[in-house]
C-alpha cells in the first residue's frame, strides 16, 4: 500500500503564472503520454511480471510517477494561480475554465480527458514492457517539446528538465528489466519425472508458506 | 537552535492507554488484543511465520488505525482523544515496523539492508505470507 510524504520530489516555485504554458503542459498530467498514463500502465503490469526485477522496476517507476503526476499537477496550479478569467480567456484556456476553472483536470493540451485507452496490458511481459520503453520515449519527447515551448522561464525550465531526466532513466531501468525476463523466458525447462519427488511436493501445506512435513 | 514544534514524543497522554478508549473508536487491533496464534492454514504444523503472520497483521491494523485517524484528525484537529490515540499507535507502528524489517527484510524502499533483499520477499499481490 501507498503513504503520502508531504515534500515534492523536486522544488516548485513559479513566480509569473502563464495560462499559455499551463495549457500546454496539462498534457504531461492527463495527456496520452503523461504520468498519469504512466504510473497507471506500469501499475497495473507489475502484477503479471514473470520475474522479482520486474515486479520492483514496474513496482517502484510506477510509484515514482505518482510523485511526478504531483509536480506537474503543481506546475499547472502555480502557472494557474492569480490570474483574471480575462487573462486566461485570452490565453486560450476559456474553453477549460469554463469547465474546470482553475482546478487541475486530467486532459491533453487539445482537450482530450483522461482515458485508460491511453495505455495497455497486453498480457504478454515482453510486449508490455517493449510499451513500457516507448512510453518513456514518448513522454521524453513531450517533456522535450515543452521545454522548447517554455523557454522564457526557468522557474518552470528547471523542473522539467528534471522530468525528462527521469523518463531517459526509467528507459534504461526498463531495457535491464526487459534483457532479465527475456533471459528468464529463454531458460531450460526441467520437467521432474520422479514419482518420490512429486509425492514430496504434494505433500506440502498448501495453506502456508512453510515446508512443514503436515498432510494437507 | 532548531525550535521544536511539538511534534515531539516527550509529553505524555493525559488520556488512558489505547485500550481502554480503543473501543469507542471502534478499533480492534489485534497488538492490544493480545490476539491468537494460530497460523489460519488448517495444519498441525508448528508454523514458523506465525511471529511473522502475526507481525504483519498487527502492522496493517496498526497503520488502517492510523490513515482512519487522521482523516478523522483532518476535520477535527482539536479531538485530544484522537491526537493520543494517533500519537500512541503512530509509535507502536513505527518500533513493530523496525522489529519486523530487523528480521524479515524491507517493508519500503526506504528501509537499508546490506544486500538488496527488497527483491527477495513475495509481493503483496501474490497472496504468500499475509
Amino acid at each position: 500500500m501507498w503513504t503520502y510524504n508531504k515534500v515534492l520530489q523536486y522544488p516548485i516555485n513559479i513566480k509569473c503564472p502563464n495560462a499559455k504554458l499551463a495549457k500546454f503542459i496539462i498534457s504531461q498530467y492527463g495527456g496520452p503520454d503523461g504520468e498519469l498514463a504512466a504510473s497507471l500502465r506500469y501499475l497495473s503490469q507489475r502484477f503479471a511480471m514473470p520475474d522479482q526485477k520486474a515486479k520492483a522496476t514496474l513496482n517502484d517507476i510506477g510509484t515514482e510517477e505518482l510523485a511526478h503526476l504531483e509536480m506537474v499537477g503543481t506546475i499547472v496550479h502555480q502557472l494557474t494561480q492569480g490570474l483574471s478569467p480575462e487573462e486566461i480567456k485570452a490565453a486560450g484556456l476559456g474553453a477549460y475554465y469554463t469547465d474546470h476553472g482553475v482546478d487541475v483536470y486530467p486532459q491533453s493540451a487539445a482537450g482530450m480527458p483522461f482515458t485508460a485507452a491511453y495505455i495497455a496490458a497486453k498480457g504478454d511481459p515482453i510486449a508490455n514492457l517493449q510499451e513500457d520503453l516507448a512510453a518513456e520515449q514518448k513522454a521524453r519527447a513531450t517533456y522535450e517539446k515543452l521545454i522548447d515551448l517554455c523557454c522564457d522561464d526557468p522557474d518552470v525550465l528547471d523542473p522539467l528538465r528534471f522530468l525528462r531526466q527521469r523518463e531517459i532513466v526509467h528507459f534504461q531501468r526498463f531495457g535491464e528489466a526487459l534483457r532479465g525476463v527475456q533471459d528468464k523466458l529463454a531458460e531450460k525447462r526441467f520437467f521432474m519425472n520422479d514419482t518420490n519427488m512429486a509425492n514430496m511436493m504434494s505433500n506440502n501445506c498448501n495453506g502456508c508458506n512453510n515446508n512443514c512435513n503436515c498432510n494437507n | 537552535m532548531i525550535e521544536d514544534r511539538n511534534c515531539n514524543m516527550n509529553n505524555e497522554c493525559e488520556f488512558p492507554t489505547p485500550q481502554g478508549i480503543n473501543a469507542a473508536f471502534g478499533y480492534n487491533t489485534a497488538i492490544m488484543n493480545d490476539s491468537n496464534s494460530n497460523c489460519g492454514c488448517n495444519c498441525n504444523c508448528e508454523c514458523e511465520d506465525e511471529t511473522r503472520s502475526e507481525m504483519l497483521k498487527n502492522i496493517r491494523c496498526l497503520s488502517f488505525a492510523i490513515v482512519d485517524l487522521a482523516q478523522y484528525l483532518n476535520t477535527h484537529p482539536n479531538d485530544q482523544k484522537a491526537l493520543c490515540l494517533h500519537k500512541e499507535y503512530c509509535r507502536q507502528l513505527k518500533d513493530l515496523k523496525d522489529k519486523y524489517q530487523k528480521i524479515y527484510g524491507p517493508l519500503s524502499i526506504y528501509y537499508p539492508c546490506n544486500k538488496w533483499r527488497w527483491l527477495e520477499e513475495p509481493w503483496p499481490w501474490e497472496g504468500g505470507i499475509e
